[in-house]
Order: structure tokens, then sequence, then C-alpha cells
């Protein structure tokens, strides 16, 4: 019963949310903040996690090629693969979730508990529509950006592992990486980070807005928010898959 | 003017105001006080629209405001200015900032006219040489004055103050009280101060309305409550051995 309560009340949340907003230039102006706090602030972890995963995924490809008969370009290719299809939408969108799903959750569950919010709804303001929209708005736009971002490193990742370990020759490894390649690949990584990108905000602010008490349950309501956003973003992964893939 | 009619409001089938009727009048600082728990800010909720009554009505001069949607309701919240009890200023944005906001939000003032209105409130309420400042880098006092800043910043018809001295000294309570008293003076506008602060009653107290157990039991002034044989106002305002000796 409270499960289906908390979805009703996510559901009116996201249709206040989703209103014109009462002026266009704050509206903007939050955008670009947001911008700043959930997508440029994330470059740093999303590069050195990239970067890093591209390696190890080239370097264990290439110990695991026994074979004389699977070619060494199949380390480009697995790289490649991996980090476009899942590695990047699905691991960094978790990483996502953590950081910026539980900013989220503590920013504005601190406003409710400070009377901040209360104050915005007495001016007239629609709290949910000016703290929830423009943050929804900027992880849709910015989080894509971010993924083509870490798939381009977490495969320039492989190459560098390749160089230094000598596993594989650069020509191979590019070879590999532009080999049987399908363009869809790209389109269904987006879609399934621009999906993310709502669950990590709307989640998140969703428990953040309904926090009900002091710092303790700020606390909780941020936790909560990276436990419900990583656990949506599994269920819609294997969702999407299913329905983009097969 | 504000008219509470019949309000009664409860919390999961507990009763927290009771029948409560009241005028709140045009440029004076009506008082609403009583202990804690005895309703005061679930009363203060209901006038600004945070919180549904269950019965009765609330009347901002002509226009019945507990019977409008919540659309409706927001034209109205516009002519309000309400201090809440911590401040409740905007922690990302600086002083002039968060005085500036309803200036953004609700006018089509150039930057300049806004600044000149900025700098013309804060110096109202005496605080100068703040504007840059981060309302964690400021004190409680000032804190209270930057939120009655804001709150009058779009020249509000209705004033509304929750605790504004909680927290704070004898003395730079007695400021914020001067302060709100002048500003209701000066701008005319019908002021709603929630309080239990004793000093607050006897200096500003020009309409006071005393809640016990969620039901309005007396209204007088700051003259009349002293007189009062009201058992339980006097046992709430003569409550301290301060204010005893000072009866005797």
């Amino acid at each position: 019963m409270k499960f289906i309560r908390e979805i009703g009340a996510y559901v009116v949340l996201m249709f206040q949310a989703f209103k014109r907003p009462d002026k266009g230039k704050v509206f903007r102006r939050q955008l670009m903040m947001d911008f700043e706090a959930l997508g440029t602030d994330s470059i740093g972890i999303v590069a050195v996690i990239s970067l890093f995963t591209g390696a190890i995924i080239a370097i264990q490809m290439a110990y695991n090629i026994d074979s004389p008969f699977i070619p060494l370009k199949t380390i480009g290719f697995s790289t490649r693969q991996m980090m476009i299809v899942e590695f990047a939408p699905t691991i960094i969108s978790l990483i996502l979730a953590g950081k910026v799903g539980s900013s989220i959750a503590s920013e504005i569950g601190t406003m409710r508990v400070t009377e901040q919010i209360d104050a915005l709804k007495v001016m007239g303001i629609n709290p949910a529509n000016y703290l929830i929209l423009p943050k929804i708005t900027a992880a849709m736009i910015y989080n894509p950006i971010l993924i083509v971002f870490s798939m381009a490193l977490g495969i320039f990742g492989g190459w560098v592992a390749m160089m230094v370990t000598g596993l594989s020759s650069s020509v191979v490894y590019i070879e590999g990486v532009r080999a049987w390649y399908d363009p869809f690949t790209i389109t269904y990584a987006l879609i399934k980070t621009v999906v993310f990108a709502f669950i990590i905000t709307s989640v998140s602010g969703y428990k953040g807005y309904t926090v009900k008490g002091g710092s303790v349950e700020v606390g909780k309501a941020s936790t909560q928010a990276v436990v419900y956003s990583s656990i949506l973003i599994i269920i819609f992964d294997l969702i999407l898959t299913q329905m983009l893939l097969t | 003017m504000i008219e509470v009619v019949n309000i009664s409001k409860s919390f999961a089938g507990q009763r927290v105001l009771d029948d409560i009727t009241t005028v709140f009048e045009k440029g004076k600082t009506n008082l609403i006080i009583g202990q804690s728990g005895s309703g005061k800010t679930v009363l203060m909720k209901c006038c600004i629209g945070l919180l549904d009554i269950d019965n009765g009505k609330i009347n901002f001069d002509n226009t019945c405001f507990s019977d409008l949607s919540e659309k409706k309701k927001r034209t109205t919240q516009k002519e309000m200015g309400v201090l809440f009890q911590g401040g409740a200023l905007f922690d990302s944005y600086t002083v002039e900032e968060n005085v500036m906001f309803p200036l953004n939000m609700f006018t089509k003032m150039s930057l300049e006219e806004k600044l000149d209105r900025v700098n013309y409130v804060l110096k109202k309420v005496n605080l100068i040489n703040a504007n840059k400042k981060y309302p964690s880098e400021i004190s409680g006092g000032m804190t209270k004055r930057v939120a009655i800043a804001r709150a009058i910043s779009l020249n509000p018809k209705y004033l509304f103050c929750d605790e504004p001295n909680s927290g704070l000294d004898p003395k730079t309570a007695e400021v914020i009280d001067a302060l709100i008293s002048d500003l209701t003076h000066e701008f005319e506008m019908t002021t709603v101060v929630n309080t239990h602060d004793m000093n607050s009653v006897l200096q500003i107290g020009q309409k006071i309305a005393f809640l016990h157990q969620g039901k309005l039991w007396w209204e007088g002034d700051n003259t009349e409550i002293l007189k009062t044989d009201n058992k339980e106002l006097n046992d709430f305002v003569f409550s301290t051995e301060l204010t005893r000796r000072i009866k005797r």
C-alpha cells in the first residue's frame, strides 16, 4: 500500500514539476547552474573511471585470448562494444546516481527542512517546477555528452594499455575498434542514458522534496535516492535492452 | 485586513485548531501568542496557504483565500511577505540575491532598478555592507533582517512573522520587534506575528490573540493583557519569576 502511495506521490510531483516555468530567464539561469553542478563537475570522475576501465577491459581480453583462431583485433572490438553498449551508459549512470543523486536529494531535502521550499511556495512560486525541472532537463541534455565522452576515453584507455603492455599493436587494436560497427549501438546507448538521467534526477528530486524531519531524515533520503535510482536503472536497462536489441 | 472565521484543523484525528474566529487588522501588529503546541504555527500556516483548513474561511480583504484554487491562491500569496522562524534564506544565494529573488521572479525591473530596490529595503532593515555575503557568513539577527528585507521587497500588503525573535539575544530581539512595528506602520501592512516572547507582546502587541489548546482563549491589546483575570492567560504571561515580580 505504501509503495502505491509513493508512486502516486511521485507522479503528482512530476506533474507539478513539468509545468511551464514562472519565468524563462530564471529557468535558464537555474539550468546553467545545474549543467555545471550535475554535468561539468562530473567530468573528472567519469574520465578517470572510463580511462582505467577501458584499459582493464583491453588487458583482460588480451590475456583471455589463448586460441590462435581468435584474431587479436577482438581486443579492440570487445573493448569498443563493452564501452558503448554497457559500461558507458549503465555503469557511468550508476556512478552518477551515487554522485549526482545524493547531491540532489540532500540539497532539496535541506531546503525542505529549513523551510526554504515553504518560502518559495508562499512567494507564489511552484517549488517543484523551480527546483526539479531544471535538474531533470540539465541531466537529460548533459548526460549523453558525458556518456559519449566516456565511450571515447574508454576506447582510448584500451589503446594506451595495449601500447604500454605490448599485448597488441596499435594498428590491430584500431582495426578491431573499427570492425563490425553498428551505429545503432550508439543510439541504443544514448536512449538508455536519457532514460537513466530522468530516473536519477526525478527520483532523487522526489526523495529530497518529500523529506520530513531533520538532518537524519535528509541523510536517509539521500541514501534512498541512490538505492532506488540504482535499482530502477538496472530494471530499465533490462527492459530497454529487451525492447531495443531483440 | 485578514478575517479568520470559524476555522478548524486536525492532524490524524487530533484537533489542533478548534473553531477559531478573529480579525487581523490593517496597519497594526497583530500577535498570536500561546504555549508551544497551542496551534500558533498551524494557524499561521493555514493563513498563508501552506496548510488547508478543515472548516471555516480565511478572507484577505474581500477575497475568500481558503476557497481559492492553488493557482489563484498564488496571486494572493504574491501580496504576502513571510518571515520564517529560521529565516529560510536560500543558502546558495548572497544576501543581495536573496532579497532580489522575488523581484527577479515577479517584476520586469531592470538590474539597476532591482539593485536600487534591494539597497533601499536593506537600508530599511539597517543592513549595509552585507550585500555580497552568504547566509552562512552572517549572524542570526542579520539573517532575520535579510529575511524581513526579502519579505518586504515587493511591498506586500500582508506580513507574517513566525517567531521572529527565536534564538536571538534580548537586545537584537528588541531591534527586530521595533523594525517589524515600524515597517507595519510605514507601509500600512496587515502584520501577523507568532510569538511567545513577552517583551514583544508588551512592546508591539497592538492586537493580541491568545491560543490555548487550539482554541482562541482571549483577545485584547498590550495594556489589557496586564489587567486581565483570565487564569490561563495569566499563567502564560506571568510564568516566570521575573514577570511575577514585575506584576507585584
